[in-house]
């Protein structure tokens, strides 16, 4: 048990400098479509564990619904993707870097003039929107903005613009929650 | 060797090794990000404040460190960029999806890679934006049928990219991209000096560095620039299997990789009027006759739907070749004799277009073939290479008997098939689907 406390009591590091965390991070994109020809992702990996339950809960259901149907239909299984050991890797990544960094603590990031639950509630629904667009756009800020853009996939450029312009529109709207 | 690794080109539990290949990659995905300090949703939610403009320093470095390093490998042939997964464009779903998104984003504080971060290092919030994200998916499920032709159809390019937009070579969209990136982070630094009230001045040298260190990387890009067809050519490969008969009389097959003037000095690109004609009546292939010979000869005589590119017009046909076909078209080059269709055949090949062969003997083997006993097509003594060898009565264009055999006269044909579809990279192996 003391390697656990020890895990979360740990000095707090600060965070890498922008330009050198993207560096990196164009290092590890880059890498990935060197090896597999893929760039990196994650809200793929979302609607195939929904399609997982679904199928497990009522299999007949995903056969009549065609956007289940091409992840799940007949004896396919919807984990079998690249993008799902992308997802589960990157839980455990940020999870590494948390515990070796000292940043692995229960808590809630946000605005100072909102409670708790208020917060949570918000996340939940931006959580809900954002992924209704992502598997709209068919991808996500990682599988379209940053490996699409990478690529100079013209409709990930499109997708990109689209983001922050919706995001720096509303933004003045919805100040209350973060400023 | 050519990246990407076949191997991992899709995960499957025939061989487990991918998994490790991807996980590893999201491994290193996310801590990066997690260091970056997009577990933190007031990070995130501070670039559309301008106060701290962490995401589109971090995003867009990225964004150009990879596309750098992209370009720079498939100008130097060490990445085949065909086999680069490229998000198809679909305007309509994607613009909207990403209006979609942007509001998630500033409601929720965070977007599905950042959330994971969050979520795995404790942070509450966090969860509830990934708990929100499986409802969302969800919801998206049963709603997509109401809209699917939209959602399929509307402003769909296939595979498109900016540099096909702008009608400019990729490396010089890299240098673009480049110097708009570097203008940009120093727009944000100013940004964060006048709203945030950062102090840039303890901001380290070293981004100076970087900055010099990434441009000269582009300028090196564009001096590499893209692969030349002809090297792109020689670096070409084709499987097939050979069957080889054993000394007690066993027949083996066993796998070989020819170039691609091998695939031609041993003839398996060429395939017989008899193969080309069955390949009709085939379920399972999409013949294309792609005629490259003059409109003069395409008029005199052709087969029925062949379609006519003459070959200095070809190039510009390659595009709406590449952009998504049905998989199992085959396209099979036309000329008189073989010469002009061997010249398309290099340029198709050279350029990735799958499943292309020749019609062995071009019209003239095909006449010889199926045309005999037609009456308006005679004989010429005097044709030379890559002529047509035979005098025609009109030119009736594919309204001789021959340019259509009958399919019952010439049910039974001996031929050696030579087709051996290759089918290009599955959709669903790729992209964030």
């Amino acid at each position: 048990m003391q390697w656990l406390r020890s895990l979360f009591n740990r000095p707090e590091k600060p965070y890498l400098h922008p330009y050198f965390a993207g560096a990196v991070l164009g290092v590890v994109l880059f890498s990935a479509f060197l090896l597999t020809g893929n760039g990196l992702g994650s809200s793929g990996a979302t609607s195939r564990i929904d399609a997982l339950l679904v199928d497990l809960v009522a299999p007949t259901h995903v056969d009549n619904t065609p956007y289940l149907l091409k992840m799940a239909g007949g004896d396919k299984n919807p984990l079998d993707d690249w993008i799902v050991p992308v997802f589960l890797g990157a839980l455990m990544g940020s999870f590494m870097s948390g515990a070796r960094n000292g940043r692995l603590k229960l808590t809630t990031t946000k605005g100072p003039h909102i409670s708790n639950s208020t917060r949570w509630l918000m996340s939940f629904l931006g959580g809900m929107i954002f992924l209704y667009g992502a598997r709209m756009a068919r991808g996500c800020t990682s599988g379209q903005a940053l490996s699409g853009g990478a690529t100079l996939a013209a409709g990930s450029w499109a997708i990109m613009l689209a983001i922050f312009a919706s995001a720096y529109l509303l933004a003045y709207f919805v100040r209350k929650l973060w400023l | 060797m050519t990246f990407p690794l076949e191997a991992f080109s899709a995960v499957s539990s025939a061989h487990p090794w991918t998994y490790v290949v991807f996980g590893g990659i999201g491994v290193a995905f996310g801590y990066t990000l997690e260091s970056a300090g997009f577990g933190d949703s007031r990070k995130l939610a501070a670039q559309f404040y301008f106060k701290e403009l962490t995401v589109l320093k971090v995003m867009f470095t990225a964004i150009v460190v990879a596309m750098t390093l992209l370009f720079g490998a498939v100008g130097l042939g060490l990445i085949d960029f065909s086999q680069v997964w490229v998000n198809p464009t679909y305007l309509g779903s994607g613009v909207l999806g990403g209006l979609i998104m942007g509001v998630g984003f500033i409601i929720g504080g965070f977007c599905p890679t950042t959330s994971l971060a969050a979520a795995s290092t404790g942070k509450i919030d966090g969860m509830m934006f990934m708990l929100g994200g499986f409802v969302g998916a969800f919801l998206f499920g049963e709603t997509e049928g109401y809209f699917d032709h939209w959602y399929n159809d509307a402003g769909h390019y296939g595979r498109l990219t900016l540099d096909q937009v702008f009608g400019l070579s990729a490396p010089t969209l890299v240098l673009i991209f480049v110097v708009m990136a570097l203008f940009m982070f120093w727009g944000a630094e100013q940004l964060e000096r006048i709203v945030g009230g950062k102090d840039q001045s303890r901001e380290p040298r070293l981004r100076k560095v970087g900055a010099v260190g990434l441009l000269g990387m582009a300028v090196a890009v564009l001096a590499i620039g893209s692969p030349s067809l002809e090297g792109r050519y020689q670096r070409l490969t084709f499987k097939r299997s050979e069957a080889i008969t054993q000394a007690d009389g066993t027949v083996q097959t066993l796998p070989h990789v020819y170039s691609a003037d091998e695939m031609l000095s041993k003839r398996l690109v060429f395939i017989s009027p008899a193969e080309a004609f069955k390949v009709r009546y085939q379920q399972e292939i999409k013949p294309v006759y792609l005629d490259v010979r003059s409109e003069a000869d395409y008029n005199l005589y052709h087969l029925a739907d062949a379609i006519n590119v003459p070959l200095d017009q070809l190039a510009a046909a390659v595009p709406d070749m590449l952009t998504e076909p049905a998989a199992n078209t085959v396209f099979i080059a036309i000329s008189n004799d073989e010469q002009a269709a061997i010249k398309a055949w290099k340029l198709l090949v050279a350029n990735k277009v799958p499943n292309v062969y020749i019609l062995d003997g071009g019209v003239n083997h095909w006449i010889a073939t199926f045309g005999t006993q037609d009456a308006g097509l005679h004989p010429s003594a005097t044709a030379g290479d890559d002529q047509l060898r035979y005098v025609f009565a009109a030119a009736l264009g594919d309204r001789y008997a021959s340019c259509s055999p009958s399919p019952m006269k010439f049910e039974e044909l001996d031929y050696q098939p030579r087709i051996v579809l290759q089918l290009k990279r599955d959709k669903s192996g790729g992209g964030c689907g």
